[in-house]
């Protein structure tokens, strides 16, 4: 689904002491299919931003348009059901939303409110579990025995079991260990790219949008600070360093290594392995020809 | 000259008598004036040993010593006031309804007289870049800044080791390296040992040294050098190294002799100058 | 936002009513309370609603926002109102609409319970005004200290209600984020029958518990990390200090009483 925000802004608690802009103005485009991570600090609107791609919250002012779907100020969108099934989203620590008996209950309780038949429900159960990795045998457990990872996971397949075209994820690695961390996000690619989603990446993680986002956008106090394809974003150093962001650490090695070796060195999305032999080559090279 | 330092001899825990154990007869020494950094995956039992450094735990076997004292039920008043703990959650250890209230809270514990909690107040919340915000709320602070107040509560009441557990997991880039200066500043200019429990690895390249735990037993100790040239073993227990160490290997990989382990950038470019230039 | 939640209804400010001990201003409206019923004449009521008016205007609080404070307590005020004009049959009768006859002395009766009612109601919210609710607590802990001596938990009971005031927009923000996560799995909090909206709340009440058990839990060990044992052996950092401004406001209320008890008919 196409995603557009046009002069979106939202105001908390408007008319009040405690009135405070979150977004200001804020418009970009995402097409249906791409990956895009939306970046920055806490406090920067991220938050509020993804809040209006599933209605839970409505632009004080300007059009947010999700598929067919539009959110306007101060229209009520009566599809807001709709939306909601198409755009899942999984919230920062979800596994704090499981809530019933067995794990296959709480995956079914999303489904259920849409009022998805039984059959279709066990059909996606079994398939989410299978792309989170959630032991088939665990079903029958009780979701609050099962260890912080594993709840997550559980969380992710009850999102993944709406079955949404759309596929929100607020800081979904947040507070998991490197490899649990790589896990996660290895799979939402997988399901990105085999159910061609349209994803919505908030992240801290540099790393994170440059190996998987195809688009980046920058949240600065409310507004857009930058926006555009990873490379080109990433070769924005200072831009970025003036909002205390900082570039991927391997952007900022090649970086270094052209000013304090005054070579011709230029990260274009190599990997380790290419790098090094890149480097190698320039190291070594000099001496070949001189 | 009496002990300073924390000892493990032979430490054997579980949770339950039918549970297995956590950790399996572990033994290691935290020095005076180190910074041990101890990495594992999770259910590794690193966080178990922090809870048994304090006396939030006893273990079944072996035995625990801070500064030559054993840790048992009787001790552990006086232990808790040498070994100061930072936990991971920000929220779920603000006991306060102020900052200053919460900095005071440890030392209203050990009834320490008003002055003197006063001066402690002032002193300890400037260590870590949080004077200014005496009466705040917690709910008006970030992450970051909740995780230094709790870092200026553990520092008030000077204790001689502070045991950081997982203390910045749940916090973004900019909160982790807000906590990160304030505990090098802090270790620099006080007499007191680190321990920091962690999944960072840039924060195990700072330590002195590294103990790596595995299925509730010491894989490794060392130093952060010797530990990423272990690469594929360390892969193989769920462990990760640094860019720098991955981009060390495979340059050897490709023919590139690097006379040592590089533990961050300048190091490597240091190397790779050194080829450079030497035609 | 999370900045802008308050607790209670404190409004920051220096005024002398915010900086008097708050066990002063406990005490003084205990005993407000037990006079407004001795009133009995015009002025009587005179004198206490100066008082309350005069404590009113030396806090600096708007009035806008005292008589906001009042907004949930109108319709008990008008309601008591009207019980006494329609009960009370004594004295003349005033008017006659519409077969109800109204008696003078059940316009008097209704006029002064409402004018005590107003007068109790905008005291107490002074003091929510102007003092904290951990200074309310640290008031409470002292003026029920000598409890202590009969084992009543003291210490205990106050400390619970500082973690209390500490945790509620702590659990505030959850709810909010656990309600939003659960509509986005397609609760609907706002419309359906009674029985649809409390089977909604389902999935909203597990997860707080689940969070609060597990906060009270962590929050335990971080206490006890820090050497928590109980109120034996603690210090404190909050003291009370009774002022220049707690003797003025004795004397005031030492006057009030007595002019109180002069103007009684």
């Amino acid at each position: 689904m196409d995603i557009s925000f046009d002069k979106v802004s939202y105001t908390y608690q408007p008319n009040t002491p405690f009135e405070h802009r979150a977004l200001d103005e804020v418009s970009f485009k995402i097409n249906s299919g791409a990956y895009v991570a939306v970046i920055g600090h806490t406090g920067s609107g991220k938050s509020t931003l993804i809040q209006h791609l599933n209605g839970l919250l409505q632009p004080t002012s300007g059009e947010v348009k999700v598929g067919e779907y539009h959110l306007k100020a101060n229209e009520k969108n009566k599809q807001l059901r709709n939306l909601r099934e198409q755009v899942g989203v999984v919230f920062q620590y979800p596994e704090h939303q499981l809530f019933e008996e067995t794990v296959a209950k709480d995956i079914a309780f999303g489904p259920q409110n849409f009022g998805v038949p039984q059959e279709e429900i066990h059909r996606r159960t079994r398939e989410a579990v299978k792309a989170t990795q959630i032991h088939e045998d665990l079903l029958e457990r009780s979701p609050f025995d099962l260890s912080g990872g594993q709840m997550r996971r559980v969380a992710i397949s009850g999102v993944l079991a709406m079955d949404p075209r759309v596929l929100v994820l607020d800081e979904p690695t947040a507070g998991l260990d490197p490899n649990g961390q790589k896990e996660i996000m290895q799979m939402f690619h997988r399901l990105h790219k085999d159910k061609q989603l349209t994803t919505i990446l908030v992240t801290h993680s540099m790393e994170d949008a440059l190996a998987y986002a195809d688009h980046i956008v920058i949240l600065n106090q409310g507004e857009v600070y930058m926006e555009g394809a990873p490379l080109e974003i990433f070769k924005q150093q200072q831009a970025l360093e003036d909002v205390q962001l900082d570039v991927p650490e391997v952007i900022q090695f090649v970086t270094k290594v052209r000013e304090q070796l005054g070579v011709e060195l230029e990260y274009t999305g190599q990997s380790i392995a290419e790098l090094a032999k890149e480097l190698t080559r320039i190291v070594k090279g000099d001496r070949v020809y001189e | 000259m009496g002990n300073t330092q924390i000892e493990f001899r032979n430490v054997s825990f579980r949770y339950q008598e039918d549970m297995p154990w956590v950790l399996k007869d572990v033994s290691f020494t935290i020095n005076n004036n180190e910074w041990v950094a101890m990495i594992g995956h999770n259910g590794s039992g690193k966080s178990t040993i922090a809870k048994l450094m304090n006396g939030l735990l006893f273990p079944q076997e072996g035995e625990i010593l801070v500064d030559g004292q054993q840790v048992t039920a009787s001790s552990v008043w006086d232990i808790r006031r040498k070994v100061g703990m930072v936990f991971q959650n920000p929220d779920n250890q603000f006991v306060g309804t102020t900052v200053r209230d919460d900095v005071a809270f440890g030392m209203e514990n050990h009834g320490m007289a008003r002055d003197l909690m006063l001066k402690r107040i002032t002193e300890s919340l400037e260590a870590v870049g949080m004077n200014g915000y005496e009466r705040h709320e917690p709910h008006r602070l970030s992450g970051g800044q909740k995780q230094r107040v709790a870092i200026a509560s553990v520092l008030a009441v000077s204790p001689q080791y502070i045991i950081l557990d997982e203390a910045t997991a749940m916090l973004d880039p900019k909160g982790r390296k807000e906590i990160m200066e304030t505990i090098r500043e802090v270790q620099s200019a006080r007499d007191l040992s680190l321990v920091t429990i962690t999944h960072d690895l840039l924060e195990v390249t700072q330590a002195d040294r590294v103990i790596v735990m595995n299925g509730g037993e010491i894989w490794m100790e060392g130093t952060p050098r010797e530990l990423f040239r272990k690469k594929e073993q360390l892969i193989e227990i769920g462990l990760d190294t640094p860019f720098v160490s991955k981009l060390a290997e495979e340059l050897k990989g490709a023919g590139l002799p690097l006379t040592r382990e590089p533990l961050n950038h300048q190091e490597l470019l240091e190397e790779l100058w050194t080829f450079h230039s030497t035609r | 936002m999370s900045n802008s939640m308050i607790i209670g209804q404190y409004i920051p400010g220096d005024s002398f009513v915010h900086r008097l001990d708050p066990r002063s201003k406990i005490a003084i409206i205990f005993f407000f309370v037990i006079i407004v019923f001795f009133a009995n004449s015009v002025m009587s009521y005179g004198l206490l609603a100066l008082f309350a008016i005069g404590s009113a205007a030396t806090s600096r609080i708007p009035l806008t926002y005292i008589m906001k404070g009042l907004k949930p307590v109108w319709f008990l005020v008008i309601f008591t109102f009207l019980l006494h004009l329609i009960v009370t049959k004594q004295g003349e009768v005033l008017v006659s609409i519409l077969g109800w006859e109204i008696y003078e002395e059940g316009l008097i009766q209704g006029a002064a319970i409402s004018l005590r009612f107003f007068l109790l109601i905008m005291v107490t919210s002074l003091l929510t005004f102007t003092t904290t609710p951990i200074e309310i607590t640290d008031a409470i802990e002292e003026l029920l200290g000598p409890l202590k001596k009969v084992n009543f938990p003291v210490h205990e009971l106050a400390l619970m209600m500082s973690i209390s005031l500490r945790f509620i927009p702590t659990l505030m923000q959850e709810t909010e984020k656990i309600s939003k996560a659960q509509a986005s799995r397609g609760v609907d909090f706002r419309t359906g029958s009674f029985k649809d909206r409390v089977k909604a709340v389902i999935p909203l009440l597990v997860p707080l518990f689940v969070s609060a058990f597990k906060r009270a839990e962590e929050l335990a060990m971080a206490m006890e990390a820090r050497g928590y044992q109980g109120g034996e052996g603690r210090t404190k950092l909050r003291e009370l200090h009774l002022g220049k401004s707690d003797v003025y406001l004795y004397i005031m209320f030492i006057l009030l009483v007595i002019g109180l008890f002069l103007t009684r008919s």
